[in-house]
């Protein structure tokens, strides 16, 4: 089953095309990776998606429903999860506090689910810490925590290596890996490895447009892609 | 003993030693001090928007007199008693929250302060307007007889001080329960970061409202006490001064701590009350103390104590 699915998805800044047209479909269970050059439109295109930014044209299916007109909140209410590419988390609260919001959004436990969720990412310890005195690697991790402790059916993480020491990029990967199957995931991905470990398949971006589409494998082999990187296409 | 046993704790003591106070208290302390309850009830309300939520609203004023005059005028021409009365100032302020709320919250930032602003002066303008029925800045007076709330006389300094303390009471430990519940917690998240408020899945704007109606209605339950305590009602109390104060008295005593509006609005009571009597300048004198304390103190005396001394305070 298709979970997410867009179609002719377009955002114009002024006169400059962040995305272009984009049909993109993304079936359930799947690991996608969303990579391009810098200025691609990545940002911008999950966030038509997760309804922070108001499409110029084009529109939105999850889960069978069209939700382009759907405000944000109501778009993660039916499951979406999203963190953010420069880290937004609440700095004053504890990191406990910080999952607890995302937990109680949907009803949960804090109580027992705060705990597991900040175990996954290796930040049990730091519970009762302000999130703002945390390592900038460490907020990575707590925004993928709280991403976690809703419980998504889709989960978009945006960037969430950069900052990461390679252990934790280890970790991460393996953190992936185990999700995959229960949980869809979108991932926006400037690390290489961590793409062709991870992904099922890989879409690239390049001037707001999709330029390939395939596995991994595929997807490094493709000449335009590689152009695209280089710079010369 | 846990984080919230001591607030609770601490609380509960300063409830208790303003109870016994008025016991000990010479008569003029006495009377401020239930002056004081009653406008620090209102802080607690601003302080609900401000402090807990991140709005900054200049138009408070307009809440305040709404619980005024939604009490003084049915008192006055239509005759109700105290209890009603008390209870249509209540209602008139949950309804212009709500109504005010639900329209300046399409802005945000300065212009949020700015349309708050804006509609306080267009509450006070109608005031004015409407001076047959109001007496615009001269006001009316509540006379004694119309102040007897269930056989208690509230003109009376015992009963009075005990209704502004049962006020006081009722609003802290109220809000006390709010920042513990989710959505008072909710109302943190947005005012530390509202965009990652609303991506976890919250309906910002329908919190936002929640706290503007609270904030409002609790500032217009002060504002019907004070007029019926005090006897009397009148536009100064619409305008932008009677903005400004809890903000004042907030910001002094410490924004977004529950026992800050109270140690605001007692220090600045009594600073102004002394200064008064030095000089006819006291409001300089309030001016330079604001600007030490912004630069000395600049989470206020409750922030400061929390940063300092009690880290569990609420
Ligand atoms: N709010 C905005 N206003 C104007 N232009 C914008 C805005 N947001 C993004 N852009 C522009 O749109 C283009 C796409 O930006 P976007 O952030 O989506 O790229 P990206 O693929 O995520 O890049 P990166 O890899 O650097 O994160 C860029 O040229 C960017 O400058
Ligand atoms: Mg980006």
């Amino acid at each position: 089953m298709t979970l997410l699915s867009t179609r002719r998805l377009s955002k114009d800044f002024g006169g400059l095309h962040a995305v272009r047209g984009v049909d993109f479909d993304l079936p359930e269970g799947q690991i996608r990776a969303l990579i391009g050059p810098n200025g691609a439109g990545k940002t911008t295109f999950v966030g038509l998606v997760c309804g922070r930014i108001a499409p110029t044209s084009g529109s939105v299916r999850f889960a069978g429903d069209d939700i382009s007109r759907l405000p944000a909140h109501r778009r993660i209410r039916l499951g979406i999860a999203y963190t953010f590419q420069i880290t937004s988390v609440f700095a004053r609260l504890t990191c406990g506090e910080n999952v607890a919001l995302a937990v109680r959004r949907r009803g949960g436990d804090p109580d027992r689910e705060v705990p597991a969720a900040l175990d996954r990412v290796a930040l049990a310890a730091h519970r009762h810490r302000l999130a703002g005195d945390l390592s900038y690697g460490h907020q990575r991790l707590l925004e993928i925590a709280m991403g976690l402790a809703q419980s998504p059916r889709l989960l978009i993480l945006d960037e969430p290596t950069q900052g990461l020491s390679d252990s934790e990029i280890e970790a991460f990967k393996s953190l992936i890996r185990e999700l995959g199957g229960q949980t869809t995931i979108l991932l926006i991905e400037h690390n290489m490895s961590v793409v062709m470990e991870t992904a099922d398949i890989v879409t690239v971006l390049n001037f707001g447009e999709v330029l390939a589409e395939g596995p991994p494998e595929a997807i490094r082999a493709d000449r335009a892609v590689q152009a695209a990187y280089l710079g010369t296409g | 003993m846990s984080d919230a046993g001591k607030s609770l704790a601490l609380h509960l003591g300063l409830l208790a030693l303003l109870f016994a106070l008025q016991f000990v208290l010479p008569a003029y302390h006495h009377g401020n001090l239930s002056r004081i309850m009653v406008l620090a009830t209102y802080a607690i309300g601003y302080n609900l928007l401000f402090g807990y939520t991140g709005l900054l609203s200049l138009g408070h004023a307009m809440f305040f007199a709404a619980g005024m005059y939604g009490m003084g005028l049915t008192i006055r021409h239509l005759g109700l008693s105290p209890g009603p009365a008390l209870l249509i100032g209540v209602l008139s302020g949950l309804a212009l929250s709500a109504a005010v709320g639900a329209l300046a919250l399409r802005t945000a930032g300065v212009a949020f302060m700015i349309v708050t602003l804006m509609f306080a002066q267009a509450g006070y303008l109608i005031i004015l307007y409407f001076g047959d029925w109001t007496r615009g800045d001269e006001g009316f007076v509540i006379q004694q007889a119309q102040r007897v709330l269930w056989g208690i006389d509230l003109s009376q300094p015992t009963a009075r001080y005990f209704a502004a303390w049962t006020l006081f009471a009722t609003c802290l430990i109220l809000s006390l329960r709010l920042i513990r519940h989710p959505f008072g917690k909710t109302l943190i998240a947005i005012r530390e970061n509202e965009d990652r408020a609303r991506m976890l899945g919250y309906d910002t704007f329908r919190h936002k409202l929640g706290a503007v109606v609270l904030s409002g209605t609790i500032s217009a339950a002060a504002g019907a006490a004070y007029g019926l305590l005090f006897g009397y009602a009148g536009a100064s109390f619409a305008t932008v001064q009677y903005s400004i104060l809890p903000l004042l008295w907030v910001l002094l005593g410490g924004a977004g701590t529950l026992i800050g509006p109270f140690l605001g609005t007692l220090f600045t009571f009594y600073l102004i009350d002394i200064a008064s009597g030095l000089t006819t300048a006291y409001m300089l004198v309030v001016g330079v103390v604001l600007v030490l304390i912004t630069l000395f103190a600049r989470q206020g005396i409750g922030g400061e104590i929390r940063a300092r001394v009690w880290a569990w305070l609420p």
